[in-house]
């Protein structure tokens, strides 16, 4: 991708951020950094907090998309509840990471990833969560050799009876796949 | 307390499996308090924060399903697990606030028979056991004061962020009371509401294991005998993994982690067996052994 390419798409994606609840707050950053101080993980982000803002203004989004910024966001709401121009700023990572997942750009084998990706297949096709059959597909996805290295807590969670191994299909499930399938939404979300 | 109060209550996946105690603890403390919880019939997943990480219409449409289905029975959600409790009730935000999305989520519901015209609220338990029960009732009920027991009350990101609206933002204090009101001490650690990793120990282990570590670490620094939360995820994170992060963080931080429902019904004289207490993985003897009689 050229780098004119690249700014429009950044810019085309900037609209789209704007448009999330609360998104055309993001104008109003001041750069103040009080969300990258409140942040659990931002020392570990490429891009911390602050400078998600900075990068999308100056137009590189598709950056950001391929950094481990947003998959390192745990949705803690701190950054939200401090800023002070009220920027919902856990919506904007929520917004990255459904944008990343959309166009595949999130790292490869990236374990934050695979994990929301695993869990909505989950959940499509049983109307609740599964967990080992969650887990089973995460190690698929990331490093399936490291399901080995999950037996002692898998051991240690069924002896007090704290893992269920079969899915439970709630009754509903023709009715919640038909309402999915009518939503419009971003994408089909099946990455 | 109002009476009659009954809600739609929402247990959510974890307390299903990996936090049954949790659901067990909730139904069988609810009862002596006299909150009516019936579960919500063929509840779905919430979609948690995964599902918002993927698709966000669709996101909404597993949250609006629920609210529909509540909505049917004319009661408000009460959920357990913060996680479900943000996600849901941002969702019935959302839908309040913009018109558009609700008739394009309405249009979806339809698909299915079901319609949601934004009549009722989502509340967490803890809110409704402290701002609807009451300390009076909950006091009156006390039948074995835990007089000396050090409770550390760990509240995580999700239950008064984002929406600053049952308790404050930065220095929640719900569980303090609470603790108090059981005739147990609060003890006060800094880092009560920082995040504890979430999903982090699954998918960055080093970095849950820091997250989490040091909130072991501050809540035994302070004195605590034992940790309470309000969120299956944090349960289990501060829970299973002290093993391996002692080894990792090179500290001690072997510290027994109840939920706030678990506490309350060891005042209250429950039978271990009604709080799922055998389900715990750390021992939980000192708390138990603090109990008056
Ligand atoms: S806290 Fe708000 S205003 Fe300050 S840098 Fe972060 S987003 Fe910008
Ligand atoms: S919500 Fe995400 S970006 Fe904001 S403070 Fe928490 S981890 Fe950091």
């Amino acid at each position: 991708m050229s780098e004119t390419q690249a700014q429009k798409l950044g810019m085309e994606l900037l609209e789209h951020i704007r448009g999330i609840p609360g998104g055309r707050s993001i104008d109003k950053c001041i750069q103040c950094g009080t969300c990258t101080g409140s942040c659990p993980t931002s020392n570990l982000m490429y891009f911390s907090p602050r400078q998600v803002l900075a990068a999308l203004r100056a137009g590189m989004l598709d950056q950001v998309l391929k950094s481990n910024t947003p998959w390192f966001c745990t949705s803690c709401y701190s950054c939200a509840v401090r800023c002070p121009a009220k920027i919902p700023f856990t919506d904007v990572m929520y917004e990255l990471k459904r944008m990343a997942v959309k166009q595949g750009s999130y790292p490869r084998r990236d374990p934050a990833s695979a994990m929301v990706r695993s869990f909505s297949e989950v959940v499509r096709r049983y109307g609740r969560n599964a967990e080992a059959i969650l887990v089973g597909k995460y190690y698929l996805r990331t490093n399936p050799l490291k399901i080995l290295g999950q037996v002692p807590m898998v051991i240690k969670l069924l002896a007090k009876r704290r893992m269920a191994f079969f899915p439970h299909k709630i009754k509903g499930i023709d009715g919640l796949k038909k309402m999915l399938a009518a939503v419009g939404g971003n994408h089909e979300g099946k990455p | 307390m109002t009476e009659n109060l009954t809600f739609a209550y929402y247990p959510g996946c974890s307390a299903t499996s990996t936090n049954r105690a949790y659901d067990v603890s909730t139904r069988n403390v609810a009862k002596v308090l006299g909150i009516g919880l019936e579960e919500l019939n063929d509840w779905n997943c919430c979609g948690a924060s995964a599902y918002l990480s993927v698709d966000e219409k669709k996101a909404m449409v597993f949250c609006a399903r629920n609210l529909a289905l509540a909505e049917k029975e004319g009661k408000d959600i009460v959920a357990i697990c913060s996680g479900c409790y943000v996600v849901l009730r941002k969702a019935n935000q959302h839908l309040a606030e913009d018109p558009n999305l609700a008739a394009e989520i309405n249009k979806s519901l339809a698909a299915g028979g079901m319609s949601y015209q934004n009549s009722i609220k989502v509340r967490h338990f803890l809110d409704i056991t402290v701002h609807e029960a009451g300390q009076d009732a909950v006091r009156d009920r006390v039948t074995h004061p835990l007089t000396g027991l050090k409770v550390a009350p760990y509240y995580g990101c999700m239950i008064s962020r984002p929406f600053n609206e049952v308790d404050d933002e930065e220095s929640p204090r719900m569980m303090d009371d609470l603790i108090e009101w059981l005739g147990a001490t609060a003890v006060l650690f800094p880092l009560k509401s920082k995040c504890c990793g979430g999903l982090m120990m699954t998918t960055q282990p080093p970095v849950g294991q820091q997250l989490t570590g040091y909130i072991l670490r501050s809540a035994k620094e302070a004195g605590a005998d034992c940790i309470i939360t309000a969120c299956p995820l944090c349960q289990l994170n501060l829970e299973a993994y002290q093993d391996t992060i002692g080894k990792t963080l090179d500290m001690d931080c072997r510290i027994p982690v109840l939920y706030f429902t678990q506490l309350m019904g060891v005042a209250f004289g429950l039978d271990k067996s009604d709080l799922a207490l055998k389900e715990c993985i750390t021992p939980v003897e000192t708390v138990l052994s603090s109990r008056g009689t």
